[in-house]
């Protein structure tokens, strides 16, 4: 079943699709993960898919990869049908996959992960030697320069993904698959990734790009197809659509994007962190001489690549993780390595977090959604002080508060945590913190693995408790997110700051070579270069 | 798909129902391939655990232990610690009573000794699950491995004791003097003579009412409390709970404090209950079989009480079998419970898979997610 677009497209050109799904579908239980769904992509183009968390992406590239086998429907590579019944037969078949978590064995060299697996007998010299000489043809055709004797570990995030693809190509891949490639990447390496898919594209092989990331979507595919619940909405031209459009499809809603910044006066200091050192046991420094502040009525956003001591950053604040040298300052409190304060005390001084990992730390996932809206609060007054005993009934009736006034869906707080969307566990979690009326607001993450209808109500959220006149530190590695809420941005790389520059004064392009380490803040932290 | 998005009724009914089903039918096969008719020695098993004279007594005697026993492995399983020591624990519970009685027994009023013994039962055994709690909250020893060892230190502090310093005057086997006359928990049968019933002589008393007193108060704790709350938060996510500003090293100690309470309770059933001393081994597996109880009530009260009198029930009709039948060995009878423990206990999710394939069809497929 070919679809319209595609078609269209491609005028008369006759040759076989590179990919052709026909009506796949696939159940896990009760749930019907993708629903009759069908894709067409034209060989040596760049195909992006785009849906929600759930919408049912990655088990459609998990069926084309051979990890899961669909319930029905076939599957056409180069007009040939194939049985994918393991990621061997898909390899076979000239798919190739580079995963949002690299599978590389990370104290091997470039050359000893390309081969793993391909190592060509027993003798791994004459292996070794034989791949080296076929890779120089790969990294000269596609442009793919990447030392081949340099361990993985000592490699940047954005050299590792190269790897990855190498190790693809290596393996004969003539189809590309990306699942989410950009969110360890920093601007500039994203723009380098870019260049290396339309290389890529020009020598003829096909790119399947998964991604939420609509800006990413519009910048480098030519083709997209948007999935919604586990259906397939649309194939469209990408040059025929715009973000808008796309996001309206993905939500099934028309949604805004921007959700209305306003610069504000900032008002006093709230918390004060000077020198902020933490050292972990097994002798790593994650995070180096830190310094800021935080004020009243005001959004301070920390930007950086996943890992660079943002979430070490968190979790000092927050109290769980302890100080080895500087001061945290809230108040009168002065937080020390002597005088260290327990995630209790922080939060009698005021300061509620809504963690990064909202699985791990900011709900229980076996626990009720009533439970789980208590967590951290079981002293509260609210839930009778100091008082042994937990009401269910009143667990019960200050959730459906919280669910009513944060649009939690559905609303049923005897419903266990893990069967909420994303997006509703997070507005728990938010619910939860918020109602304390914090003075001080902690967030990490707050979007990962959300829809975008609930972004849009989070991210107001956020702004709406900035206004109250709260002061917020906001985590985050979409840099979009950093860029469209925050009043000030702090830089974070290898666990230092590169510096603090007021959002009005700055773009994603300098905080970008930031990020990378690459310059310090202007003008007075120039010597910090 | 998981047990999680499973009807309870299911999780906790049909599932250990299933699994009880399997292992009676399994040793219903060898119990034909032997040359008895299964269905004639299940009937002398349900016989001997039920309706004979006396059955029922000894029945609910041996529940007593299981459920004190299957109660503790529940409460350190709600903090996701798998406590093995409840046979070590249960035998210094035992020492505990031993000493109160053994030193007070001739100074105070045996009433009073009695009221001392029962809490004194309850702190050894605690101290027994909170050396282990400790090593692993704070030194980061796996509770699993601590507890197995402390089963084997208790043992041996037993027969050190036993055999030395607390053995009777005069006496060869391994067993403390008996108590003063008066120095037990009322046995039903009596109480209820007492009252005008006549009942036939069983070991059954009080400790059965205390167990059962445990159930409710094991499910307040759990449910119904901010430490059980926690407790339960610790055993899903220790991050969680640091976030949440608690100290789970804390928490953990006072659930294995909580846990080796119970176990330590057992010895009230059999040192103050039947034996009135102190002797070697009075915990004779219960503790083991407390992991299996607890597992196949799902670590619910109710569902512990349960599964304790069908361990109970094989106990006692299960030496009833071995009485009637020549070829029904007591190696047999320990088989058929072996068979039951494996079943229900360690292949407990065996159906699961098949289950939830029914159940899914059965409804009708929603397409969401």
């Amino acid at each position: 079943m070919a679809d319209k677009t595609i078609s269209e497209a491609r005028g008369d050109d006759s040759s076989p699709l590179a990919i052709s799904l026909d009506n796949i579908n696939k159940t896990f239980g009760s749930v019907q993960a993708n629903k009759d769904v069908c894709l067409s992509v034209v060989p040596g183009t760049i195909h992006g898919i785009v849906g929600e968390n759930g919408a049912g992406k990655s088990t459609l590239v998990s069926i084309l990869y051979g990890f899961y086998s669909a319930d029905s429907g076939t599957v056409a590579i180069s007009g040939e049908p194939v049985r994918l019944r393991s990621s061997a037969d898909a390899i076979a078949a000239g798919i190739g996959m580079v995963h949002q978590h690299f599978m590389l064995v990370p104290n091997f060299t470039v050359l000893e992960n390309i081969i793993l697996g391909h190592e060509g007998g027993s003798d791994l010299k004459a292996g070794g030697r034989q791949a080296e000489a076929s890779l120089k043809g790969i990294t000269e055709r596609y442009g793919l320069s990447v030392d081949l004797q340099a361990a993985v570990q000592d490699l940047p995030v954005g050299l590792q993904q190269r790897v990855e693809i190498l190790k693809a190509l290596y393996r004969g891949a003539r189809i590309l698959i990306l699942d989410e490639p950009t969110g360890v990447l920093t601007p500039q390496e994203t723009e380098q990734l870019f260049d290396i898919l339309r290389t890529l594209k020009a020598q003829g092989v096909t790119i399947l790009l998964i991604t939420h990331k609509l800006k990413e979507i519009m910048a480098v595919t030519d083709f997209v197809s948007v999935m919604r619940s586990g259906e397939m909405v649309d194939h469209l031209q990408t040059a025929q659509t715009n973000p808008q459009q796309l996001a309206q499809m993905m939500v099934g809603r028309p949604v805004l994007l921007d959700v209305g910044y306003q610069a504000a006066q900032a008002g006093q200091a709230m918390l004060n962190a000077e020198h902020l050192t933490v050292t972990e046991t097994s002798g790593v420094t994650s995070l180096s001489d830190i310094s800021f502040s935080v004020h009243q009525g005001e959004i301070l956003g920390i930007a950086g690549v996943s890992g660079n001591g943002q979430s070490e950053l968190l979790e000092v604040l927050a109290g769980i993780r302890k100080i080895t040298s500087g001061t945290v300052q809230i108040g009168n409190r002065k937080i020390t390595a002597e005088q260290p304060a327990s995630p209790s005390e922080v939060k009698r001084l005021g300061l509620a977090h809504v963690p990064e990992d909202r699985h791990a730390m900011g709900l229980i996932l076996p626990f009720t959604a009533a439970e789980s809206a208590v967590l951290g609060y079981e002293y509260a007054d609210l839930m009778g002080g100091r008082s042994p005993i937990l009401s269910p009934a009143v667990m019960a009736a200050h959730c459906k508060t919280l669910m009513t006034s944060y649009d939690v869906r559905p609303a049923e707080p005897t419903l266990k945590s893990n069967l909420f969307s994303g997006g509703n566990q997070q507005k728990i979690v938010l619910a939860r913190e918020l109602s304390s009326q914090p003075a001080i607001l902690l967030v990490g993450q707050p979007t990962r693995g959300v829809d975008i209808g609930a972004i849009e109500f989070i991210h107001k959220q956020l702004l709406a408790m900035r206004d109250k006149g709260c002061a917020v530190i906001l985590v985050s590695v979409e840099l979009d997110e950093i860029m469209s809420l925050s009043d000030r941005v702090m830089v974070m790389n290898e666990g230092k700051s590169m510096g603090i520059v007021r959002k009005a004064d700055t773009d994603i392009q300098e905080i970008g070579l930031m990020m990378a380490g690459v310059t310090a803040a202007p003008p007075r932290q120039q010597k910090a270069k | 798909m998981n047990a999680s998005s499973l009807p309870r009724w299911i999780d906790i009914g049909l599932l250990p129902v299933l699994n009880l089903m399997a292992a009676l039918t399994v040793a219903g096969v060898i119990i034909a391939i032997i040359g008895e008719n299964p269905f004639v020695a299940m009937g002398v098993m349900i016989k001997g655990a039920f309706v004979y004279d006396g059955a029922l007594g000894y029945t609910l005697f041996y529940t007593t232990n299981f459920i004190f026993t299957g109660l503790a492995v529940a409460v350190a399983f709600h903090a996701m610690l798998f406590n093995i020591g409840g046979e070590g624990q249960a035998m210094i519970g035992g020492l505990g009573v031993g000493l109160v009685v053994l030193f007070l027994d001739s100074v105070l009023p045996p009433l009073l000794v009695v009221i001392l013994a029962v809490p004194a039962a309850a702190a050894f055994g605690a101290v027994w699950g909170v050396i282990p709690g400790w090593l692993q909250a704070r030194r980061g020893s796996h509770i699993v491995i601590t507890t197995i060892m402390f089963n084997f230190i208790a043992s041996s502090i037993m027969v050190w004791l036993l055999a030395g310093m607390l053995m009777a005057p005069g006496q060869m086997s391994p067993e403390t003097r008996s108590f003063a006359d008066g120095i037990n928990l009322p046995l039903v049968y009596e109480v209820l003579q007492m009252v005008g019933f006549s009942v036939s002589r069983s070991p059954l008393n009080l400790s059965f009412v205390i167990a059962l007193l445990a159930c409710f108060g094991v499910w307040y704790l759990i449910w119904r409390t901010k430490l059980g709350y926690i407790i339960r938060a610790t055993g899903h996510s220790e991050r969680a709970t640091i976030y949440a500003g608690h100290d789970p090293a804390k928490i953990i100690m006072i659930a294995m404090a909580i846990s080796g309470a119970l176990a330590g309770m057992m010895s009230l059933n059999e040192i103050l209950g039947v034996q009135q001393r102190v002797i070697l081994n009075f915990t004779s597996g219960y503790g083991f079989t407390g992991i299996a109880v607890a597992l196949m009530g799902r670590n619910h009260p109710i569902g512990i009480v349960l599964a304790s009198l069908l361990f109970g029930a094989l106990y006692q009709g299960g030496a009833e079998l071995d009485f009637e039948f020549q070829t029904i060995t007591r190696e047999m009878v320990l088989m058929i419970q072996g068979l039951i423990i494996l079943f229900s206990g360690a292949l407990a999710y065996l159906f699961m898979p098949a289950v939830i394939r029914v159940y899914s069809s059965l409804r009708k497929p929603t397409g969401s997610g």
